[in-house]
């Protein structure tokens, strides 16, 4: 299991490095969001997957998951969830002021 | 008494929320700002007593004890840096109050200081790596509607870029603590620390080091500062200021912390490459600071100057070299945020960031002037002013480790240093005045005392550096001997 | 074109009322089960994004005449504060406590800290996800 996700999480990490080089400004943030899930599916590799069992002791007989990496995947995800608004409302502004979403225009202001 | 430790990290942050409550209370926001921060300061004032007296002080969030739950932890080193960040931004706020405008004081600008002071000081006490990745989020966030606050073109332009390095680093952390985690199963810091002991600096340990890294060089600016210059140089003086003192600290910070604590087993490899970035990132600083004639650009090159210089001393890894690097960050906080507000009011007064479009300031503003020059003395490292014993220290570390070339490269920058602030005093500063006295802005008194004040402040540090070495073996003490804190955290 | 949009508007009508039941649910049942404040305040604030989608802007803020900013930094607020109450009692930062009562009606019931903390946080996300979608849709006209 942990195999198959590693090659999924790696497979996210090459679309979104894909992404993130493009010209585009909602694509690089498309390109972040896929990023940090491929890093969430690397914490639950990393964590040991442990089937269907809860992080709760007694629920289900004596086996129980490590809550640690569930923790850490859920206050990525909130942390995420922020920074991604924030730069949605940052590329909206930019393309207000700009009239632009090609990064390539979005150069140094001032040249030396 | 433990608990005083959260406090330096909620007080900023619960006074942040309130004044999202009152959002037309100007005033209110000034001055709450500026005593709560004061207040922080001497909050922390009183932990660093407390530890040099009676050592590391822990405290586990919600009684989870140490490697199960999160814990915060205060050494000689932390705490010290907590309190010349709180003294600075509470000088920066108070030129902002002057400065920034009242339509940017509306949208939130002081609760935002707050939660990035919040930030900074939380990263600074964690003990936890994860919890570190959380602090500097909340850091960063707070940063990042810093930079955007006023939505001039420049400011958005820069920090779209600025955003994107970040959240990608911010990733690359991620993976490097999931790697850890996999590997170790634990994320506690004293607890890593102690599990590496155990079981030795593994080749893949020391592959997940090199990761970190790179996520804090690109935090720090330590040769992957590119991202720097643009953004530092858009905000408005004060924001610059603050972020110019305090956040490429944070990343030297987490730098010495996993490097002293963490991963010190592989030195040959891990403070080899960290030399080698160092003495790239100091020519690069330098050649950046010699060839750009903007003022604000200058300025941010010199960031990375300094940036470079720190962490020599964490490649050669020796104590004296370690105290040096102690002092030299308090010295460059104080002293950056110095330089940004000046060369702020420069700017504002010249009504130019362009070297060649001002000069002669002398006759009109005397007194910017001369704190320019001390100054720019003071990051020379001219006796007695704070630079000095820094760089005595750290030199004298370097050529008890024997590494030349760091040598020659960290003293030939301070030459740097002073060549291209000089630049900026002689063309601004001498030559004919161009502004006659009818055009002149009068630039109000309210608007140089937060800049006399670190004056004064870098002028204390140096004569009072006596005063201040006990803290300062302290911090190196705990640095260079890990079990110190091991048992501080794990064992009480 | 104007669309129609009475179907959307009559089902929401019916919908929130599910939707926050449901969000209310996965708030209290967070104390031993899945669920908590985090995932409750998302399902509440989808109740408003519905509302937001259905009708416009201006009727919603009639109805809800409330600023987000606020209950964001209410529930923040609350959370430092409910962390800050353990440090008066002398204990660690953010220590939480339970008993269980013994209430008529009810009979017995474990009341937690944890929940005035929950509350905080949920708070907090309904207050951060609105002011979100109001900031990119308030200006598009």
């Amino acid at each position: 299991m942990e195999t198959l996700i590693i090659i999924v999480a790696g497979v996210l990490v090459t679309s979104a490095t894909y992404l993130i080089l493009s010209q585009n400004l909602i694509r690089v943030i498309l390109g972040t969001g896929v990023l940090t899930h491929a890093v969430h599916l690397l914490i639950m590799a990393m964590g040991g997957f442990s089937g269907n069992v809860v992080p709760i002791i007694g629920e289900k007989g004596n086996t129980y998951a490590d809550a640690l990496p569930q923790a850490l995947i859920l206050t990525s995800i909130v942390i995420n969830f922020a920074v991604a608004a924030f730069f949605l409302v940052l590329a909206y502004q930019v393309y207000n002021r700009m009239n632009t979403d090609d990064l390539s225009k979005l150069r140094r202001y001032y040249h030396e | 008494m433990n608990n005083l430790l959260v406090l330096l990290m909620v007080v900023p942050l619960l006074v942040g929320i309130f004044l999202v409550f009152i959002p037309n209370y100007i005033h209110i926001h000034r001055w709450s700002t500026f005593v709560s921060l004061l207040i922080n300061a001497g909050l922390s004032f009183w932990v660093l007593q407390h530890i040099v007296n009676n050592g590391i002080v822990t405290v586990d969030f919600g009684n989870w004890e140490a490697p199960f739950g999160i814990s915060f932890v205060g050494d000689s080193f932390s705490v010290l840096l907590v309190l010349t960040t709180n003294i600075v931004s509470a000088i920066c706020v108070l030129y902002a109050i002057k400065t920034i405008g009242l339509s940017r004081e509306k949208m939130y600008f002081y609760p935002f200081v707050l939660f990035l002071v919040a930030g900074v000081n939380g990263s600074f006490l964690t003990g936890d790596l994860f919890n570190l990745f959380v602090t500097f989020e909340v850091m960063l966030l707070a940063s990042y509607a810093l930079i955007t606050l006023g939505g001039t073109k420049k400011q958005l332009q820069e920090s779209f870029k600025y955003i994107a390095i970040n959240v990608v680093s911010s990733s690359l952390f991620l993976v490097a603590i999931a790697y850890l985690y996999g590997l170790l199963g634990t994320l506690n810091m004293a607890h890593l620390s102690e599990r590496i002991a155990t079981t030795g600096q593994t080749p893949l340990l020391t592959v997940v080091s090199l990761l970190f890294l790179i996520v804090f060089s690109l935090k720090s600016g330590l040769l992957l500062y590119q991202w720097l210059p643009g953004s530092y140089s858009t905000p408005s003086p004060a924001v610059a200021a603050i972020f110019g003192a305090l956040l490429t600290k944070v990343g030297i910070y987490a730098l010495f912390r996993t490097f002293t604590l963490l991963f010190y087993h592989e030195q040959q490899i891990t403070h080899l490459i960290i030399g080698i970035m160092a003495a790239i990132t100091l020519i690069g600083g330098s050649i950046g600071a010699i060839a750009y004639s903007n003022i604000r650009l200058i300025v941010s090159y010199n960031v990375i100057i300094s940036v470079g210089f720190i962490l020599v001393a964490l490649a050669v890894m020796n104590i004296t070299a370690i105290e040096g690097a102690v002092i030299y960050l308090i010295h460059d906080m104080v002293v950056k945020a110095l330089l940004f507000l000046l060369a702020g009011s420069m700017i504002y007064v010249a009504k130019s960031e362009r070297l060649g479009d001002i000069s002669g300031l002398i006759r009109n503003y005397p007194v910017l002037g001369w704190m320019f020059f001390i100054t720019v003395l003071s990051l020379t490292g001219i006796p007695p002013l704070s630079g000095f014993f820094g760089k005595v220290l750290l030199g004298i570390g370097v050529i008890e480790a024997k590494s030349y070339i760091l040598l020659a490269l960290s003293m030939l920058s301070g030459f740097v240093v002073l060549y291209s602030l000089l630049r900026i005093f002689m063309s601004c500063f001498w030559g004919e005045t161009i502004i006659s006295e009818e055009e002149e802005i009068p630039l109000k008194k309210s608007q140089l005392i937060p800049s006399a004040i670190l004056v004064l402040l870098t002028i204390g540090i140096g004569f009072g550096v006596e005063g201040l070495t006990p803290y300062i073996q302290d911090a190196a003490e705990t640095l260079m001997n890990p079990e110190i804190y091991i048992d501080a955290v794990l064992e009480k | 074109m104007k669309i129609n949009e009475v179907l959307l508007q009559s089902v929401t009508k019916i919908i929130v009322f599910i939707i926050l039941t449901l969000a209310i649910y996965l708030f209290f049942s967070g104390h031993n089960n899945p669920g908590g404040g985090f995932v409750g305040g998302l399902v509440l604030a989808s109740s408003f994004v519905l509302m937001l989608l259905a009708f416009d802007i201006e009727t919603v803020k009639h109805g809800i005449p409330v600023d987000f900013k606020l209950v964001a930094a209410l529930g923040a607020a609350i959370v430092v504060i409910t962390g800050l109450g353990a440090v008066v009692f002398g204990e660690a930062f953010l220590t939480q406590t339970f008993r269980v009562f013994d209430i008529p009606v009810f009979g017995l019931i474990e009341l937690s800290t944890v929940t005035i903390f929950e509350l905080g946080v949920s708070l907090t996300v309904v207050g951060v996800v609105v002011t979100i979608i109001l900031s990119i849709s308030e200006d598009v006209s």
